[in-house]
């Protein structure tokens, strides 16, 4: 399959501080590539810079078979980028919000007000189409934004935390219209924080954390490796964590303390649960191994600033 | 490296159909203080002034009051509401990955306050030709003065914005350099009065010149110096300009 980004040894350095450390990705044509990581990780400035934004401090980058620094125009041409921060154009309407857009992209007059419908139609807003921007719910202007971004029909579409801020219903209804997208062969690149998110939508993801990639792979696979199949919380109030902790040390499981809780990583949940039952432990929650998991373990259970 | 393209005629164009849109409101904002001077000074106090040099204190002011419309309605359009595109409506980082690039987006904005201050003193002077007061057919070149006038201050703002902070900074801008020179560039009163180390001053400012020049166009006399007058207005404009843009690229752009 053909590569529609890469990058080598990724730098971007500030005056202060280093947002990213030197990453290594390659994200193929018609995958979900999701980056997931804490606040501060460096996944939108490694957004940033694919999407033109942002010059590197160092490193190589290939987007759609061309260096950013370079022409970028050339890249943002087949490029949709749908930002963190709503910022349409709050002087325009709905609908000219979308063939201002499409002007910006040389596209005719005829053809940006065609494609501007068919958008519309596609993120449930055709009613809105003389609607101001103040006048839309935050779940409607990022369906607005959703549309935007695809007004040039882009190889490439960037999404910055697509889902941030919404409602459950908006949510679902953003996770549809994206993996329409990818049925119709757009490559996806997103960040978020929520992990099902992440799950749920992306082929692949890589873990950031303090500007590096500490994982990259298929959820379900980085979840199997780095976790197993089921974990196990157990509950420490009124529990001595020490003899909890040499308990489970005879079994063939991984243990995490994190707060009050130890998090027990396993294969067969119900045979641990059982042993620990027997033991006289109570209060423990047996579910499955989740993407979240293995976050938090690759970047620590503590909270981070 | 300056990458600017044609391109910047979309960032124009998007706000030529704001101001389309919003015609009416802007229209008001435009006219009303340059007309208000017109007739309350040029109409009201003018009556108790007899003569300025050999013409009515009207005939005197309108010129000025051409060419500082031009000043205002391009400095406004790239101060304030540069800024508020830049910081608070995010617009220029929703514009700049589409193929417009940033440069595209600051020249688009500065050709904009130029067209902006064509707009608000061609409907000046409009206004001045209908009280018979153009007496020459030089009056023709006016527009052009305009252009410059509007490019020259287009390109200052731009450069103010490009350090601003915030919204206070730029009424120090206005109240210490915009406020100033609408005062003490000849419109009001003739400079010949000012001891020769303060009309030396004056004639640092370009408004100074550009009133010169609209004077002279509409009474159809030759400009005292020309040359020097062109070259004040247009010379620094240029630098401004290209500093705007190298300063914007490098604010926005980290």
């Amino acid at each position: 399959m053909e590569s529609i980004a890469r990058a080598r040894q990724l730098v971007k350095k500030y005056a202060h501080t280093v947002a990213v450390a030197g990453i290594d990705f390659e994200i193929l044509e018609n995958e979900c590539f999701g980056f997931i990581g804490p606040n501060g990780a460096g996944k939108t400035t490694a957004m940033k810079m694919l999407y033109c934004f942002l010059p590197r401090t160092g490193g190589t980058l290939e987007v759609l078979g061309r260096d950013p620094s370079v022409h970028p125009e050339l890249i943002k041409r087949d490029l949709g980028v749908i930002p963190q921060d709503t910022n349409l154009d709050t002087d325009l309407n709905v609908f000219e919000n979308l063939t201002c857009y499409a002007r910006y992209f040389g596209i005719p007059h005829a053809a940006a007000s065609a494609r501007a419908a068919e958008l519309l139609d596609f993120v449930h807003l055709t009613e809105k189409r003389t609607s101001e921007i103040e006048e839309l719910s935050s779940g409607m202007r990022r369906r607005l934004l959703i549309a935007r971004g695809l007004i040039n029909s882009p190889r490439l579409l960037i999404l910055d935390e697509p889902t941030v801020g919404l409602d459950p219903q908006a949510r679902h209804l953003i996770w549809n219209k994206l993996r329409e997208l990818r049925a119709q062969n757009v490559t996806l690149i997103l960040t978020t924080h929520y992990m099902d998110e992440a799950a749920e939508l992306c082929d692949r993801v890589a873990v950031m954390d303090k500007g590096t990639i500490l994982a990259t792979g298929n959820p379900r696979e980085l979840i199997r490796a780095h976790i197993g199949q089921e974990v196990l919380e157990l509950n420490l109030t009124g529990i001595d964590p020490n003899a909890a902790l040499a308990e489970l040390r005879r079994l063939p499981v991984k243990v995490e303390a994190s707060g009050q809780k130890l998090y027990i990583h396993c294969e067969d949940g119900r045979q641990v649960l059982h042993l620990l039952t027997e033991s006289g432990y109570r209060h423990i929650t047996r579910r499955p191994a989740t993407l979240e998991d293995v976050f938090l373990t690759l970047t620590g259970r503590d909270l981070v600033d | 490296m300056i990458n600017l393209s044609i391109r910047f005629s979309r960032v124009w164009h998007r706000n030529f159909d704001v101001f389309v849109k919003y015609m009416y409101v802007s229209l008001i904002g435009n006219l009303g203080d340059p007309i208000l001077y017109l007739v309350a000074m040029g109409f009201g106090l003018g009556t108790f002034l007899g003569t300025i040099e050999g013409v009515s204190y009207v005939q005197f002011l309108a010129p000025g009051i051409i060419v500082s419309a031009a000043m205002f309605a391009a400095t406004y359009e790239c101060t304030y509401m540069s800024f508020l595109k830049m910081i608070h409506l995010k617009t220029y980082d929703a514009i700049i990955v589409t193929p417009v690039n940033i440069e595209d987006v600051v020249v688009g904005d500065i050709v904009w306050g130029t067209s902006k201050a064509l707009f608000s003193a061609g409907i000046v002077c409009v206004v001045v030709a209908a009280c018979g007061l153009m007496h020459s057919a030089w009056a023709l070149l006016l527009p052009l003065l305009i252009l410059i006038v509007g490019f020259h201050f287009a390109s200052l703002a731009m450069c103010v914005t490009s350090t601003c902070p915030n919204f206070d900074y730029y009424s120090y801008f206005f109240e210490l350099f915009i406020t100033p020179l609408f005062f003490f560039s000849g419109i009001f009163f003739p400079l010949t009065h000012f001891p020769p180390w303060l009309r030396l001053v004056a004639h640092c400012s370009p408004l100074t010149h550009a009133v010169e020049l609209s004077r002279a166009l509409i009474m159809g006399y030759p400009p005292p110096h020309a040359a020097i007058s062109v070259s004040i207005l247009i010379i620094p404009a240029i630098i401004l300009f290209y500093v705007s843009i190298v300063r914007m690229k490098k604010r926005i752009i980290k």
